[in-house]
């Protein structure tokens, strides 16, 4: 089903328009005008939210085609405003419009100061983050790519901790590596293949053969090339070993909103742009470096969930696992078979709800006693049981309990693995084994024990505002656990389509290969 | 009526769980209660269906996992296996439901408790109604979340937590082998369903795999990696550790699930897969070396604990080790039957235990018992049936209680079987056997008999437990007397084929349950006069001779030592895993993460930067403006790029 107006472009810039009516409409810092800006950006995000799903209701699943597609002139030449989804990219959409309402309603007492320019930011934020997965022009998509952190440096720089400098400028430092050798990349792939159009790009086949380089040959030429400067930026954002550093300290000076977005979206991009770009544009240079992206996970498994075991502060350890989690992705992925690919993507999704939760999580916490610090709490179950059935049920899903979401991911990546190379799904396999050690040391060293400190003891359970938050997640979780299928089904196509294509660019870029030296 | 019987404690678990506050303690103990007894009846008209009238079932109920050519569903899968699972399962678990609303009766969480219950009886249900791998996967992993929920029930105490932690830990090193046994044999056969699997199977015998640069054979290397799970949850020997620890629990739990039935989903496992083990020799020898290693090896332990449940623990370890090594010689049958009688006895044993911990205030050092026969006359009968049972009281060629019947069908298997293994496994279990007598009877001894060694307050107090706990007992030890003797026949006797059918598989050349039958006689005799030798050695030491123990510590301080600290198997554990694990989770975070990736990259570039920048803008949001800036001039460039390459100007 097709509809006869623009829907994606709707959707994406919905939130700005809000952001605009909050910038008109709201002038003092009051209470009141404080009110209105975040009840303004509640409702512009619920309605947004509600129009994607439109998305979802007419998305055809069984065409890999992209849908919804858009086209106008843009920036003249080959450059033209053009948006449009498939299978792959259509659900982030919808990942992004369902946290946003959740992220305004955890930043409702939370944020006291600003609140217009922070409802502001985050709404700006928003268009930017569903243009990436919508875009389906190079240019289009690097100003949504790169624009998203403007806004999300704001977030972390006005209204983050007391090390917000340190953090954004890390942010800043790793990003500006990885954008700058993407727009060279970009730039090149321009000039090679004449256009920035990504359905037509997605069939170019750039150069593969060998491109003498001083003393050596750099196998995969171009396509290697091209390969790294996008690996650059996307192993950034993902975060792979060993360029993640930037990503706990973010976290941990981002407000709670702030690194529910950072967790759940912003390092799906990563994913995403592997997904799109990398693998399906420069299949050559995928197949030569799966290895070395194999060794990366896995690394970032082990290395990093042994880190998170070492972490005092609650969010640190969630970033860190973040990162472990984020190795499932990008094995799976590379492992082009339609397990982990589909793994690949449902665990991104799966990992948008359940970190998005357990930020939130402590976010709870931290909004009553102001402290991250582990050794801080304990027995909280004793006064807020709400809180302790909730934190459970995500600390299950982040440990890959069967029957919650957190599961199907890591399974079906693994599952993949095992095709390609056993001992790549021997490693990343041990990661289950120390998921559970970090997460339930935390669950147990929060909630659980005597509650002894004098602080906690008039501490609440959490109210119906917060109750209202996790309930949607903790029931997601638990559905998409148990069947998968919505999510599943609606990539099946694209990811077959995306390996079928691959493995047709390999063949013909062997037989070029063959002819060339024969 | 399967699907009830699946759903029913889940909905339980649920109603007490969210209703909790509104139904009230009481409410949800109905609640709970009423379901298991439903689901236990209707599991017993199961078992007549389905095991005497032959009637297997499977009830697929939604599609669960579909990628590519792997397509997996929730079904309920009845054949005559998981029918005697059904039986053990709920049968169990709704006389420990009864038994707990006596034993919890002061608890101020006990609709927690029983939603914990319940949720755990649900999750076993899934593991033994499972049609394929990943559904069994998940009640592995489902009751492995309720054992941890029960071991920390008591979540102030620390040593519970840790312990719910240990259990957690320990099983999920079993799941890891498990995991990728899964992998492995969707690899190899392109499904995780059962039936596609078996029909398969053969045709895989002595192919071989390449697994982590070996060239192995491939059914060997399967069937091992998943019996690393069942390692795991079974508490075989290796991973064991968590086993003991978890006696933390409340007895209720320890009788349910660390007796009657989640440690034995790991013999289920085994025998599920029976037709994938059979066609490899390999993997069965390495079940019973590790199984009848286990039986001796946690005995030796039992020996000298003084913890009652830790004693009885123990014990569970080492018949869990009998039932494997029967699976190992290919006995299948034998080591569920054996699995089936346990259930009644060792629970019966918990639960018993319970109740003299019950009566001496939450004391469970036997050390500071004895004497307490004459005061709790009906636990004492119901702990001596249990004992009875245990150490395989019977006449040779005749009648027994149930562990006779089946415990010494085992040994006899294992000597039938006319391996090396088959006698390595043989002598150990006679060994295992004689000191299961002795810490039997020592237990009974020490905690029933001769002086009290209570304190006087404690002594004051001792009374009889409630009706409500007594009833499980007494149906328990019917259970204990009779299990058997009545259900031989159908298990490992004549009706075997008809009862089994397809559910278990063996192999043409496996003929273990006739050569069972023409053994010499010193086999069935050697069981008989273990169990009587440990009988006297046990009287000698803790009633006749009562100086004898602490005599003989002496004498084999560096044996006892080692028997007292189980091995030394946790301090090794700590100083290889534990202690590494930490101490390298810091170091990569300091020296890995800090002073290189960091120290190198982006500190110290961003030294000089800072020094820069210091001087042209404020600190405070320079950045932003930097990068925006630095965006924009991207921006310009790459559109005047554009424009002057291939856009207005051509």
């Amino acid at each position: 089903m097709t509809y006869d107006w623009p829907i994606l472009s709707a959707v994406t810039f919905l939130p700005l328009i809000g952001a605009l009516l909050i910038v008109l409409m709201v002038h003092d810092d009051d209470e009141a005008a404080q009110g209105n800006a975040r009840w303004t950006a509640l409702w512009v995000t619920i309605v947004t939210f509600l129009v994607s799903l439109l998305i979802w209701w007419g998305f055809n699943p069984k065409s890999a085609e992209f849908q919804f597609v858009e086209e106008h002139e843009w920036l003249g030449g080959n450059i033209r405003y053009k948006m449009g989804v498939d299978g792959i990219s259509m659900l982030f959409v919808i990942l992004t419009t369902f946290l946003m309402p959740i992220c305004v309603l955890a930043s409702w007492d939370a944020i006291k100061t600003r609140v217009k320019e922070y409802m502001i930011a985050f709404l700006v934020l928003e268009t930017l983050m569903i243009g990436v997965f919508c875009a389906l022009d190079l240019v289009l998509f690097y100003l949504f790519f790169e624009g998203g952190l403007i806004p999300m440096f704001l977030i972390i720089g006005v209204w983050g901790g007391k090390r917000r400098v340190y953090a954004s400028f890390k942010f800043f430092m790793y990003t500006l590596l990885g954008s700058v050798l993407m727009l060279l990349a970009m730039m090149a792939m321009y000039s090679q293949a004449g256009t920035t159009d990504i359905p037509t790009l997605l069939t170019y086949k750039f150069p593969s053969g060998p491109i003498p380089f001083l003393n050596w040959e750099i196998q995969g030429g171009v396509q290697t090339l091209l390969w790294f400067a996008f690996f650059a930026s996307f192993a950034v954002k993902m975060p792979m070993w060993p360029v993640h550093t930037w990503l706990p300290d973010a976290h941990v000076e981002a407000p709670t909103a702030g690194s529910v977005i950072l967790a759940a979206i912003l390092l799906k991009m990563g994913g995403y742009g592997f997904l799109r770009f990398s693998i399906p544009m420069f299949p050559v240079a995928s197949e030569l470096y799966a290895g070395f992206v194999f060794a990366l996970s896995i690394i970032a498994i082990i290395y990093t969930s042994l880190v998170a075991y070492a972490q005092q502060d609650m969010k640190k350890l969630i970033a860190y696992s973040s990162v472990a989690h984020m190795g499932f992705v990008t094995m799976g992925v590379f492992t082009l078979t339609v397990q982990g690919v589909q793994g690949g993507i449902f665990q991104m999704l799966s990992h948008g709800i359940v970190s998005a939760a357990l930020f939130l999580c402590v976010g709870v916490i931290y909004d009553r006693m102001h402290t991250r610090e582990i050794s801080a709490y304990g027995g909280l179950v004793d006064r807020m049981p709400i809180y302790a059935f909730c934190l459970m049920v995500f600390t299950m899903a982040n440990v890959g309990l069967p029957g919650t979401s957190g599961f199907v991911g890591e399974f079906l990546t693994l599952l993949g693995a095992f095709r390609v190379n056993t001992w790549v799904a021997f490693f990343a396999t041990t990661g289950v084994i120390l998921s559970a050690v970090y997460a339930l040391w935390l669950y147990r060293a929060v909630i659980f024990g005597v509650m002894e400190k004098a602080s906690l003891k008039s501490i609440r359970d959490m109210n119906m505002r917060e109750i209202a938050i996790m309930a949607p997640l903790v029931i997601l979780t638990i559905f998409f656990g148990i069947y998968p299928a919505p999510l599943l089904d609606v990539c099946a196509v694209s990811v077959k389509q995306l390996i079928s294509n691959y493995q047709l660019a390999l063949s013909a870029a062997g037989q070029s290969q063959l002819a060339l030296t024969h | 009526m399967y699907t009830a019987i699946v759903f029913l404690p889940l909905l339980g678990a649920l109603v007490a769980g969210f209703l909790g506050r509104i139904i009230g303690a009481r409410g949800a103990e109905i609640v709970t209660c009423t379901f298991l007894v439903i689901a236990a009846v209707l599991s017993w008209v199961a078992f007549y269906q389905v095991g005497i009238s032959g009637q297997d079932a499977k009830i697929v109920l939604f599609n669960w996992l579909t990628s590519g050519e792997l397509d997996v569903s929730w079904t309920i899968r009845v054949d005559t296996l998981t029918a005697v699972m059904l039986v053990v399962v709920n049968t169990v678990s709704s006389l420990v439901h009864i038994y707990s609303i006596g034993y919890m009766h002061h608890d101020p969480h006990r609709p927690r408790f029983f939603a914990y219950l319940s949720l755990f009886t649900f999750a076993m249900l899934m593991l033994v109604t499972s049609d394929n791998l990943l559904q069994m996967f998940f009640g592995w992993e489902g009751v492995g979340l309720a054992s941890y929920l029960l071991i920390g029930f008591w979540y102030h105490k620390p040593t519970a937590n840790a312990a719910a932690v240990k259990a957690f830990v320990v099983n999920r090193v079993g799941d890891f082998g498990f995991a990728l046994g899964i992998f492995g044999v969707f690899f190899a056969f392109g499904t995780l369903d059962f039936d596609a699997i078996f029909a398969a199977a053969p045709e895989h015998a002595n192919r071989s795999i390449t697994f982590l640069n070996w060239q192995v054979d491939e059914l060997t290397c399967l069937c091992l990696l998943l019996f690393m799970g069942a390692m795991g949850k079974s508490a075989q020997l290796f991973l064991h550790t968590w086993l003991p620890d978890a006696m933390e629990g409340p007895t209720p739990v320890s009788a349910l699930i660390h007796a009657a039935t989640m440690v034995t989903a790991g013999v289920f496992m085994v025998a599920r897969l029976s037709p994938l083990f059979e066609q490899s020799q390999e993997a069965l020898w390495f079940v019973t070396l590790i199984g009848a290693s286990t039986a001796f090896f946690a005995a030796t332990i039992g020996l000298v604990q003084n913890d009652i449940k830790r004693v009885i623990a123990y014990s569970t370890c080492s018949q869990l080790g009998y039932m494997f090594a029967a699976l190992g010689v290919g006995a299948y049958s034998v080591g569920i039957f054996h699995l089936f009688t346990h259930a009644f006895f060792k629970a019966l044993l918990f639960l018993g235990s319970g109740s003299v911990i019950h009566a001496m205030s939450d004391e469970q050092d036997i050390r500071k018992m004895g004497g307490l026969a004459p005061k709790i006359r009906w636990t004492w009968a119901m702990m001596l049936i249990g004992t009875l049972a245990l150490t395989g009281v019977g006449i040779p060629h005749m009648i027994g209680f149930a562990g006779f019947h089946s415990k010494d069908a085992i040994i006899e298997a294992t000597y039938a079987a006319h391996t090396g293994i088959g006698q390595y496994a043989f002598w150990l279990l006679v060994a295992a056997a004689f000191m299961t007598s002795f810490y039997s009877w020592r237990l009974m001894y020490m905690t029933f008999h001769g002086r009290s060694r209570a304190e006087p307050e404690v002594l004051k107090h001792v009374h009889e437990s409630p009706k409500v706990m007594m009833l499980p007992l007494i149906v328990l030890a019917i259970g204990s007397i009779f299990a058997g003797f009545a259900f031989k026949s159908l298990f490992i006797g004549e009706s075997y084929d008809s009862f089994w059918r397809t559910s278990l598989f063996t192999g043409a050349d496996n003929n273990i349950l006739e050569a069972m039958h023409h053994v010499p006689e010193f086999v069935y005799f050697a069981p008989f006069i273990a169990m009587l030798a440990g009988l006297f050695l046990a009287t000698l030491y803790y009633i006749w001779v009562p100086s004898l123990p602490a005599l003989t510590a002496r004498i084999f301080k560096p044996v006892y030592l080692l028997f007292l600290n189980k091995w030394y198997f946790d301090e090794i554990y700590d100083y290889l895993f534990v202690r590494p694990t930490k101490w390298l989770g810091r170091f990569l975070w300091k020296v890995g993460d800090g002073a290189i990736i960091d120290g190198l990259g982006p500190d110290g570039v961003a030294a000089r930067v800072i020094d820069v920048t210091n001087k042209v803008v404020r600190l405070q949001t320079g950045y932003v403006y930097h990068y925006a800036f630095a965006m924009l001039i991207g921006l310009a460039i790459i559109i005047s790029y554009f424009m002057f390459s291939g856009g207005i100007l051509k």
